[in-house]
This record gives structure tokens, sequence and C-alpha cells, in this order.
């Protein structure tokens, strides 16, 4: 199915790229050459080359990694959805509907999500350092994002919050974030190996940046997967090795696979370097179980491979029976150290309760390298600069919220489990109206902020795609997005077993947009049977 | 199995060939010095705030009300904020789609791009497009989308200004790319000569790189000089009769100490010149919040603006923007206030004014001090005369050239907030770093922060040529410390350069 979807970006891509040098040749070529007068002064030896040739940034001059790579995230759906919403503003009844709903992106504040009043707080008054020492200050704010924000200054070398940092991060918010580490885990942590990055994303790129160094090595990646994983190892060059979850399992990670896939890609001279597990699971919403984490660590080690943990949904879990275990924490408790396996393990501001994806924080525990490979990392790092202070600031936050007793945790906790509990609520309600739709079944969302649904389309709808050149799960997204407003992520965007389809919807829309979601999903699904079902 | 998953034989070759001098040897060798409980002087880094300058107060108030929305329904808000910042914050937020915990566009909050391309409009006189304008986590962000963009392979090659900002060649190696280097002419105020680059470029054709862009930084980073616009006329002409992309790196356009020159970008330069070449010549300039009286490092701010690049092109660049979802929102807030500041009238206009004048000034007087202090080393003198060579008149004392301080104090034309200083270091000198394994001018840097704490970058970092040597210093440390600096400065390098000097001076004579 990737090999499709590529397939037809690609062919869209070599269309476009015709016609464009088709106009460029009838337009601009010859009218370079006939007005070339300024560069007539100048040696014609490396000149006269020039005007038959395409701009240097164009189409079929920039670097192929960078057309290769998909964003289905942010790729064509969202693109409909913000042209018909800009249609809306102008006319508001140029549509069925009077918004768009937005359940494609991880993105909740977007959708009226508030903010850790606390969290923001300190934000404020590390941004603001003047008004610290104010008497009317103590009115505005809690005494306790006061205090907080006068320690985080002091660790901030000159109390200067407008300063690059140190290109890990600042020192004393890395000790914060190792503490908050060991609290979690209950085995000690380095605030040497953490780089804080703008977001997971970058450290993402820059492990994907170390390993690959060719096509001939590879990743092994969940199919679905976020498709990060997948676009960085496009532009990076490297091979994307799958390994396909079991849907029949509650999208479970086998190491049985992992073992197939990881001979197979070997007997066809490939060089795998790294596992991604990502725990919760993004689409899939699955939380791992200790021992199948076990399991997943001792393959690693086994086979030499780098374990990429991302664990940024790690706050995200909403099923009594299932709790997150760190990759660092399960690989420490199998009595498995520094020099046993290379763990990374990510973590970011933008998920959990706080949803904070605007400030762009985050960071990774890097474990299990020489020396040399860490100075690597840091000199990646330091090309730069840092990442932004505000960011790493909210990362310390997250790993070192409010404790019982201090003046903000009533309020905090409060917040939080109110957060935490309606996205459990949501969870729920959309989980239950998707099984209710004919040919489509639902995982259990037990974890992260997706639900990726299986939906068996009958062969007409099938048909009705391939004619409009659409992934079939694309073109029922797109039909959806007309009809109701509502953006899902076609499966196709992140993988999945050929000749399945899904969809991935998060649970982030807010309660109350709920019931509405669930109403027109439901009438635009019946419909949509009635149109093709046989 | 005994497999080591990721060892530095196992790494990405092009990762370890990266150079990054800013934070390279020197600035570890400091920071352990630092931890030694020794008082260091960084002034490695552009990186004003570090070293005790204060933001300013008006975008910093909007930016805490932006994080802390609450506080604007709060009846007591007008204790601590002024009502203009009060009203920019609720301004910026109704520009967000969700204020800043939420993901931006991926190109950056529409508002803010319209609010850029309005200043460019006003700075250039030519209309700009919104949807031309990508906001990026500080400029070097964006510098580094753009080249992942352009460069396939080992076959590319970039045309960077030696010296040069290293982020240019630490990003070519990262992506395994070919740095082309052209020279700037340290003779004549670190000009640019385009028979330089016609050198450059042939002799990298030779070699079968196919050179696909140009990257200047004007002002010049770490050299200070500002680009006449007839040079910038010759650039462009060049890139259009040797269809190259032009990257202007224009970060340090506010730091600009005189009038009599001030900054023109690249990019009214080229329309200037009318069609065919500013329909033709494809330009991406880059801009930040780090530099100028802002000096908001930190905050990771900055933008690119395209011009003459095709639509499916933008997508695919913007298709990259996508993989990291978005810019700091915070600092895209710092962006949109750099770009449209306070107007007279404003409550806060007043103290803005101050504010950033009196960083200005503050800048200026440094430079002097620095340039003074320079001048009265043994061995030390600064190149005052503009255009006239200095080596070329076959002096065979030590030198110290310092341009970008001769041309402030004769108001010639100048900016960023380096200076960038030629030692001339005694065969002695040279044959101690041998010994050592150093290249000369880490030698003298390493040995100069040992002894006065003072933290530079050797030239070899940003590139030189070959045989001359340099280091970069920022003008960035407190005014007040700045007379014992350069006295401890001049300590050093008087007793280093008569400790090699030896009978040096008199055997060449």
């Amino acid at each position: 199915m990737r090999r499709f979807v590529i397939g037809s970006a690609r062919n869209l891509i070599e269309s476009s790229r015709q016609k464009y040098q088709f106009e460029r040749s009838i337009l601009s070529s010859p009218y370079r050459f006939l007005s070339s007068s300024p560069a007539a002064d100048s040696p014609s030896s490396s000149s006269s080359s020039s005007s038959t040739m395409a701009h240097p940034v164009s189409l079929n001059t920039i670097n192929p990694k960078v057309i290769e790579c998909e964003y289905a995230v942010r790729g064509e759906i969202v693109t409909l959805a913000q042209k018909l919403q800009e249609e809306i503003q102008t006319k508001p009844d140029a549509h069925p509907f009077e918004e768009i709903l937005y359940c494609n992106i991880g993105n909740p504040q977007s959708l009226g999500q508030q903010p850790i009043t606390f969290f923001r707080e300190v934000l404020a008054l590390c941004d603001h350092p003047a008004i610290l020492d104010k008497s009317e200050t103590q009115g505005l704010f809690s005494a306790d994002s006061i205090e907080r924000a006068w320690q985080i200054l002091d660790q901030i070398p000159g109390r200067a919050t407008g300063a690059y940092s140190h290109s890990q991060g600042i020192k004393g918010l890395r000790d914060t974030i190792a503490a908050g580490i060991e609290a979690r885990d209950g085995f000690p942590a380095d605030p040497n190996d953490i780089f804080l990055t703008d977001g997971a994303s970058p450290a993402v790129h820059m492990m994907m940046q170390l390993l690959i160094r060719s096509e001939k090595d590879g990743i092994l990646c969940p199919i679905p997967q976020y498709p990060l994983y997948s676009a960085s190892i496009a532009l990076h060059g490297g091979t994307l090795v799958p390994y396909y979850l079991d849907e029949a399992t509650g999208w479970g990670l086998e190491v049985s696979e992992l073992k197939k896939q990881l001979e197979t890609s070997r007997s066809k001279g490939i060089t795998v370097r790294a596992l991604v597990v990502i725990n919760p699971g993004n689409p899939t919403g699955q939380v791992l179980a200790e021992e199948n984490q076990k399991a997943i660590v001792e393959f690693c080690k086994q086979e030499g491979l780098v374990l990429l943990a991302d664990e940024v949904y790690q706050e995200n879990v909403y099923v009594p029976e299932k709790k997150f275990h760190s990759f660092k924490k399960v690989s420490r408790s199998m009595g498995y150290g520094e020099k046993d396996i290379a763990l990374v393990s990510f973590q970011s501001v933008s998920k959990g309760y706080y949803g904070e994806c605007g400030k762009r924080g985050g960071y990774m525990e890097v474990t299990g390298f020489g020396a040399d490979v860490r100075e690597q990392i840091y000199k990646v790092a330091s090309v730069n600069l840092c990442s932004n202070i505000s960011g790493q600031i909210l990362a310390s936050l997250v790993m070192s919220p409010p404790k019982v007793g201090d003046e903000s945790y009533e309020s905090y906790s409060a917040e939080r489990d109110g957060i935490l509990s309606s996205l459990a609520r949501r969870a729920k309600t959309l989980e239950d109206a998707f099984s209710k739709l004919e040919g489509v079944t639902c995982n259990k969302a037990e974890g992260a902020m997706y639900l990726f649904p299986r939906i068996d389309l009958p062969e007409k709808a099938i048909k009705a795609a391939e004619a409009a050149k659409k992934a079939p799960d694309a073109y029922y997204c797109q039909r959806l997005l007309a009809a109701t407003g509502i953006v899902f992520v076609p499966g196709s965007g992140f993988g999945q077993v050929p000749g399945t389809w899904h969809f991935r919807c998060t649970i982030l829309p807010q309660e109350e947009k709920i019931p509405a979601i669930v109403t027109r999903l439901t009438d635009f699904h019946k419909s949509f049977m009635d149109e093709f079902r046989g | 199995m005994g497999l080591k998953a990721l060892d530095y034989e196992t790494m990405n070759e092009n990762v370890k060939k990266v150079q990054y001098a800013v934070r390279g040897e020197l600035y570890l060798r400091a920071s352990e010095l630092q931890k030694e409980g020794k008082k260091i002087i960084f002034t490695n880094v552009g990186n004003p705030q570090a070293l005790g300058q204060k933001p300013l107060t008006f975008p910093r108030q909007v930016v805490a009300l932006c994080q802390a929305p609450f506080l604007l329904d709060d009846p007591n808000v007008g204790l601590i904020f002024p009502a203009d910042a009060i009203a920019r914050a609720k301004h910026y937020l109704s520009l967000t789609s969700g204020g800043l915990g939420a993901y931006s566009d991926s190109r950056g909050i529409p508002g803010v791009r319209k609010e850029v391309a309005e200043f460019i409009e006003r700075r250039d006189g030519y209309p700009s497009d919104p949807e031309l304008i990508f906001l990026t986590d500080g400029a070097s962000k964006g510098v580094m989308q753009i080249l992942n963009c352009i460069i396939r392979g080992q076959g590319d090659g970039v045309l960077v200004p030696v010296p040069q900002y290293p982020l240019y060649s630490a990003t070519i190696s990262l992506f395994g790319g070919s740095l082309v280097p052209y020279y700037l002419e340290e003779t004549a105020n670190w000009g640019l000569d385009v028979n330089n680059l016609r050198e450059s470029v042939a002799q990298a054709r030779f070699k079968g790189i196919t050179v696909r862009a140009m990257v200047i930084i004007n002002p010049g980073n770490p050299t200070g000089q500002c680009l006449s616009e007839a040079n910038l006329r010759e650039i462009l002409n060049f890139c259009y009769q040797e269809n190259l992309v032009l990257l202007g790196d224009e970060v340090y356009q506010q730091n600009i100490y005189q009038d009599e020159r001030p900054f023109i970008s690249s990019r009214k330069v080229l329309m200037d010149m009318g069609p065919p070449i500013s329909k033709d010549v494809q330009l991406v300039s880059f801009h930040t919040v780090s530099k100028g009286y802002w000096g908001e490092c930190g905050q990771r701010g900055g933008y690119f603006e395209m011009t003459n690049i095709p639509p499916k092109t933008v997508d695919e660049i913007y298709k990259i923007a996508s993989i990291s979802l978005s810019p700091n929102v915070p600092a895209q807030i710092f962006m949109g206030l750099m770009v449209n500041p306070l107007k007279p009238g404003d409550v806060s206009y007043d103290q803005f004014v101050r504010e950033s004048k009196g960083i200005l000034e503050s800048l200026r007087r440094r430079a002097r001090i620095m340039t003074d202090g320079f001048n009265s080393c043994k061995n030390v003198v600064c190149n005052f005369t503009e255009g006239k060579s200095l080596l070329s008149t076959g002096h065979s004392k030590a030198f110290v050239f310092c341009d970008f301080f001769s041309a402030l104090l004769l108001g010639y034309h100048t900016g960023a907030m380096y200076s960038f200083p030629q030692l001339r270091l005694p065969p002695k000198a040279i044959e101690a770093a041998k010994q050592a394994g150093k290249v000369p001018d880490v030698f003298y840097c390493l040995k100069l922060l040992e002894a006065t704490g003072i933290s530079t970058v050797p030239g070899s970092g940003f590139g030189q040529k070959e045989g001359v040597f340099h280091l970069r210093t920022t003008i960035l440390p407190a005014e007040e410390d700045m007379p014992e600096i350069m006295s401890s400065f001049k300590k050093f390098n008087d007793e280093f350069m008569a400790q090699y000097e030896d009978n040096w001076n008199r055997s060449r004579m």
C-alpha cells in the first residue's frame, strides 16, 4: 500500500514537473536568451550554459529525498480542510456544515483544551522576570509559581531567558528532568544523558541522522506508524524496515514478527540499525505490557539494535488495567545497564494532559553510547545552537509538577484529572460510535490520543476511489470531509496491512462537540454505504 | 553477540565531518574552566543577554501575557502591564488558533507572516507575499531546511564566504554537499570581489561540482562588513549568469552603527534591477529575533522569505517544514513584535525607544573601547584606512587587523556584533602550536583563555587564507567590564608575542 501511495505521489509530481518544464521551456528560456544583455559583458564560457538549465531550486533539481518523504498528518486532506474553512469564513452557507472539526492532528489546545495554569504562570514570570519582585505580582500569580520562577531563573546563567543555552539545554533544568525520570522509574537518570530539543521531532531527526549512512541502513518501524518516522528515514536516505502490529490482538507487537522482518531485510543486504517502538501507540493507541517490553529489550540487546522509544504519550493511559512503563525502567529492571543496551527515550511537552504543542519542548534521554558518539550528538545539537528556552522550562515543569502541599497542587491536579478523565470519556464515546458503524471495527483506546478504526469498504467504493485516483481510505476521508467538515487522516498515511483500510481520528475535540461528530459521521457513513453497497 | 548498536565507526560519516567551531574545543575548554570555578568571559557566541544585555521590556510584557492569558481577565492586570501590551497580547492571541500551546500552521501563524510581509514592503518598497514567508525556530533552522532541499549529494556545491559563519560549513557537511569557498578580501574591508567568485566556481566545476547556491552574509559574520548596493547588483548578476540561488543571511540588518551606508536587502536590489533578473534569480532571505538590539537568542525565532521559487517547490519546502509540525509559537509572537514595533504615541513607545537606542549606543561605545584596547597592544595594529592595504606595504610587525572597529570609528559601512582581528603569529609560536598538535590560532586562543578567561573563537573555525590567522570576539561583554577585559587581553598578547617573537622581527628586517 505504501508503495501505491508513494507511486501515485510520484506520478503526480512527474506530471506537474513535465508541465512546469514545458511552461519554462516555452516561456522563460527564450525570454532569457533574448534579454541576457546584463550578462553580456561577462565571460561567456560559464554563462552560456545557464540559460538552458532549470532553476537551481525547482522540482526536478531539488534533493529527491525531499520529494520522496511523505507526511500525511498535514497532507492533502488538511489542505482541503483549510480551503473549506476559508470558504466558510467568506460565505457561511457554502457547505452543509458551519465549522471544520479537526480530528486529524494531536493539537489539543487548538480545539479548546485549556493549559495547566501553574505551568503558564511560571512561563509568564520567566518571560518577564522584571515583575517578579513587584508586590502587585503576588495578587496576580500563585505564590508557588513565583517561587518556582525564581528557582528556574537562578538555574539559568545570568538569569538570561533570552540567551542561547548550553546546546543540550540548561543544566539546572536537565537536573530537574533527571530527578523526574528517577522518580518515575525508580532508577537513576543522569542529566548529562538528556538533550533538550524543540519538541520530540528534532530529536528523532538527530538520531536518524546519526544512524543512517545510506539506503543500506534500515530502521525497524511499526506499521501502522506515526509518519514522522517514515518521513525522517526517507529524508536521511535510509530504508524503512516495516514490522506489522497485529490488529487482531489489539495492535500487539510480536517479537516473532520483528525477527522475521529483521531476517528478511538482512537477507536483502540491509544493515538494520535500530528499532522504533511507539508506546503508547500512535496511531494505534495500545499500551505495551511489561512482559512484551522485556522481550523487545532482549531482542534489541541480542541483535545489537538501538532501541528508539517514542514515549511521548506516557501520561495518556485511559484504562485501569494498563500502566505505562518506560523502556529505561524495563531494561534496568532486567539488570541491563549502559553496557548492555543502547536506548533513546523521547518525551515531549505536546502530549500528556499538558498538550503544549506550540511550545516545541521535548527531550531525549540517551543511554548506552560511548563518549565519542555522545560527543557527536552534542556537536549536531550545537549546530542549531540550542532549543527554545520557554520549551526547555516547560519540559522541566512537566517532569516536576506541583507536589502535595504546594499552593497550586489542588488546582493543578484538578485540571490534570479533568483533562485526562474527559479524554478517557471521549475515547470511549468515539470508540462505541465507530464500532456501531456498518463494516467498521475499532480497537480499544488504551492510551495516546487516537483511534484507528478499520473499515471494510465495498467493492464499488474501492472502484470509485480508483477512478478518482485516490487510495480507498483517502477517498472515504475526503468524502467525509466534504459532507460533514470532519477531518480524519486516512490509514494509508500511516501504513497498514495491504488490502485493509483505516482512518485515524483524534479524541481531542471538546466534549460538547463529540455528539455532533458522532451524529454527522453516522449519517455520512450510512449514506456512503448506501451509495456503494453492492 | 558483542554487536555495538551504534559506535563511532558505524556512525554517519557526514556527521563526523561536521566542524562547528563556535561551540568547539575552545568553548568546551571554557566550560570546563568555568566548572572549576574560573571566571570566564564568553565572547565566542553572539549571545547578548548571556552577557547582561537586558531584554526590551515591551515584547516581554506581551509574550508574558500571551503565556498567561487568564491575566487578561484579571481586573488588576493594569497594575503591572501597560495598556498597549495588553492590547497587543489580545491581538496576537486572536491570530493564533488556540494560543501559545497550539501548533500553528507549519509555515507559522498567517497573521504574523502578514506582519512580516508588511515589514518587508515598508523596508524595500516592494510588496511581499506572506505565502512565501515561512517562520522558523531561529534562522539556523531555516538555513538547514533550505540547504536540505538544495543539496542532493557530494556533486552539489554551495558558494560560501570565507571567513564564514560555521553554520554553513556544518550544514553542508551534514547534508553531504560540497562547500565551495570564496574569499572575502581582508585588504579591501572584507569586500566581495566577483572575480574571486568566478574563479571559485570555475575551480569547483573543474572538479565536477555543480555549484547550485551562493550564500552571502550581510552584514557580515564574522567580518562585520555591509555590502554596497553596487556590490549586491554584481552578485545578483553573477547568480543570474551562473544560475545560482542566492541565500541572503541578513540577520544582522538591525546592527548598523552608522547612517552613511544603511542596510540594503538583497531583495530590494533584485527588484530594483527589473526583469529579466528580478523575475528570474531565485533568492531566499533569512532574518531572526536573536540579533539586533533584540538579542532574543533563547526564543529561537526567525523567518525566511522566498523570491522566484516555483509554487510546486514551495509546496515541497512546506512539506519538509510540516514534518517538524510548527515553529515555536512564543517566538512567532516575538517576530511579530519585532517587525511591527510600537509607534509614536503608544504608551510604551518612549521606553521602547530609550531601551533600544541605549543598547545600540552602548554597543557602539563598547566597540570603541575594544578598538582602542587592541590598538594599545604591542604588535597590534588596526587598519584605519579604507582600501589601504597594510599587509601589502610590507610591514613586518605583527598586526591585529580589525577593520570592523576601524570602520566603526570612521563611520564606514559596518554592522554585526563581532570583531575579527588578524593575528600575525611569530614562526616560533606556529612551531610551538605544531608541537602541541594545534592549529596556530587555536593554540593562541587556548592560551588566551587559560591566561585571561576570555573565550574567543579561532579564525580557523570560520576559514581564512592559508598562513593567515585570526580570532573572533563579540563586542558584547558588559560596558563596565570592557576596560578590564582589554587590559588583560593586552597583557596576555604582549607577553605571548614577546615569548615567541624573540629575534623574529630583527631577522625579518
